[in-house]
């Protein structure tokens, strides 16, 4: 069987949830075999082990510091060395820099923001906001596809993989530009926007008081999102703006709040699994997007929300 | 300083988006400067305006900024924009043997356009609104092999030590990042507020140079670009089924209770 390839997003010896999820899409279409840049893997190695990963391919190196050219080079050279069927990476900034830049490298199509990827490595892409869905193929030299996190549900099945470590050499030319100081980002409570299986996110209508949207996502373990209108009115931090020009989510959940649905919005959210919408204007669009609509105040309906989900819980 | 400004004309992203015959329909919506390029254009502006004697931009300040484009003739209304927020000139790329192109083929045609010019600085915007893959400045940076500075949320050139730092903004967090000339650097939304153009800077702005390149004067064989040489193919593209409207309650007290209870139902809480 031919081998598939996927990076594992790691940060402080830990695997990002998404190298579940690549993981589990590699398996679907060959032998998986993860790709880990670090110099000291042991611990994550053990992490992919619950994911059924056949084989783990390790290459040490300064990869914090020489960010995106340097870890496309190491792909490219254990590309030259596996000849898999594909390689798979996360949809994240950096993910698809290094895509990108090992497509140039390996002379290979590339597609980006796949939803899925099938056993023939046919990949499933929901664009313009998730009203048109396409599949591709890609058909030169080593495919390489970016996934969406959240996309699918990892699934677990205990492996006892191959490991080896691989040499790579890293050029001049990947090092010229290089990290020199890095703060990462603060965590707080709630779960990554893009992860989170649950989103609720406020617009216009808080009015700038995001208290309740945060009282209700936190009663559900949710994220934060934001309409533009909302951070574009300092209401809420750019990060977590939700649409267009801001993150794409696919969660189980998505609760939009005081948020009247314009496209730019539903571009980064018509995708979830279920759509919840709370706007005191019943012509707001959101309102017929939404699976279940209140059509009320959210100061109102939120804080009665929050509560009988706290008295559940309790 | 030499500095390049990477544009692309994309659909208004207000407007409803469909595909034609696996690609997406260009010619039946408006067609504007893509949001996120308006950022680099403007970037490129202040650090003009910051290294230069008068403050301002222009043939004065010892420095340029020249807009590159690849696209349909009419692309040169986006272009016409960055010129009358205050770019020098600009420079499209059109030949109908580019109809189709994929990133690595937009890439490639950039990069040997770029090559040409010398440039100190390439800034680009993160994503085009439309294609939204956000791959192109690193093709770029690979292709020149030059530095890469993407997801700049702050950029500090320093034009005498011919150096750039960045403070690189992503989903894991900010990366202080350096580099020597020549860069290839992408800026993020917040970075900056582009600005609007003035009376006088449109007035400017109809004087200005747009030199049109065909694919040819690029020096990129015909067969590398276009449709014909993309290296992935759409099998199909289906509009999703519209999402029928569900539930709607009018909240008369118990609005939150009804919600809480549709969750519940559907196990989400």
């Amino acid at each position: 069987m031919s081998s598939v390839l996927f990076l594992v997003d790691h940060t402080g010896g830990k695997i990002a949830k998404a190298a579940g999820e690549l993981a589990t899409f590699a398996k679907t279409a060959g032998e998986s075999v993860a790709v880990v840049l670090s110099s000291n893997p042991a611990e994550i190695i053990t992490q992919l082990s619950a994911f059924g990963v056949d084989k783990v391919i390790t290459a040490a190196g300064d990869w914090d510091k020489y960010s995106s050219a340097a870890a496309a080079e190491a792909l490219a050279q254990i590309i030259a060395a596996e000849k898999p069927a594909a390689v798979l990476i996360t949809s994240s900034a950096r993910g698809k820099e290094i895509a990108g830049r090992l497509a140039v490298k390996t002379n290979s199509g590339l597609i980006t923001d796949a939803v899925s990827v099938d056993k023939d490595l046919i990949a499933t892409q929901s664009v313009f906001g998730g009203s048109t869905t396409v599949h591709s193929a890609v058909i030169t030299g080593t495919p390489i596809i970016t996934l969406r996190s959240n996309s699918i549900e990892a699934v677990v099945a205990q492996s006892t993989p191959a490991v080896s470590e691989f040499a790579v050499t890293i050029s001049d030319n990947a090092k010229l530009a290089t990290v020199t100081a890095s703060t990462p980002a603060v965590k707080g409570g709630r779960p990554e926007l893009t992860e989170a299986s649950i989103v609720v996110s406020g617009g216009r209508g808080t009015n700038g008081d995001f208290k309740p949207v945060e009282a209700f996502a936190d009663s559900l373990g949710a994220a934060v999102g934001a309409s533009r209108a909302a951070t574009d009115a300092g209401w809420y931090p750019h990060t977590h703006q939700v649409g267009q020009t801001g993150k794409t989510v696919s969660p189980q959940l998505y609760v939009a709040a005081g948020i009247s649905g314009a496209i730019q919005h539903r571009a980064g959210m018509q995708t979830s699994k279920t759509i919840v919408a709370i706007n005191k204007d019943p012509e707001a669009p959101i309102l017929e997007l939404a699976d279940f609509a209140v059509v009320g105040d959210l100061f109102n309906v939120l804080p009665q929300a929050t509560q009988a989900i706290v008295a559940r819980k309790a | 300083m030499k500095i390049a400004v990477c544009v692309k004309q994309v659909p208004d992203s207000w407007a409803e988006k469909k595909m034609a015959n696996g690609l997406l329909d260009r010619a039946n919506v408006d067609a504007v400067l893509n949001d996120l390029d308006e950022y680099a254009v403007e970037e490129a502006l202040r650090i003009v305006e910051a290294n230069s004697a008068s403050g301002e931009v222009g043939e004065a300040s010892g420095h340029s900024v020249t807009i590159i484009s690849m696209g349909p003739e009419r692309a040169t209304e986006a272009l016409r924009k960055a010129l009358s927020m205050g770019a020098d000139d600009a420079i499209l790329i059109s030949d109908a043997a580019l109809s189709g192109s994929d990133a690595l083929a937009t890439s490639l045609v950039l990069s040997e356009v770029i090559k040409k010019g010398n440039y100190d600085l390439v800034i680009c915007g993160t994503e085009s609104t439309d294609a939204r893959m956000s791959v192109v400045p690193a093709m770029l940076a690979e292709r020149l092999g030059v530095a890469q500075l993407t997801f700049a949320g702050k950029v500090k050139v320093d034009p005498a030590a011919s150096t750039v730092e960045v403070d690189r903004v992503t989903e894991f967090g900010i990366e202080t990042m350096n580099a020597k000339f020549p860069v290839v650097l992408s800026v993020i939304e917040k970075i900056n507020e582009p600005r609007y153009p003035s009376f006088k800077g449109i007035m400017a702005a109809k004087k200005k140079v747009i030199t049109t390149m065909t694919l040819a004067e690029t020096g990129v064989a015909a067969s590398s670009v276009g449709l014909s040489a993309a290296w992935s193919t759409v099998k199909d593209a289906l509009p999703r089924p519209a999402r029928s409207a569900g539930i709607k309650v009018t909240d008369e007290g118990e609005g939150g209770s009804k919600l809480v209870d549709y969750l519940v139902e559907k196990r989400l809480a």
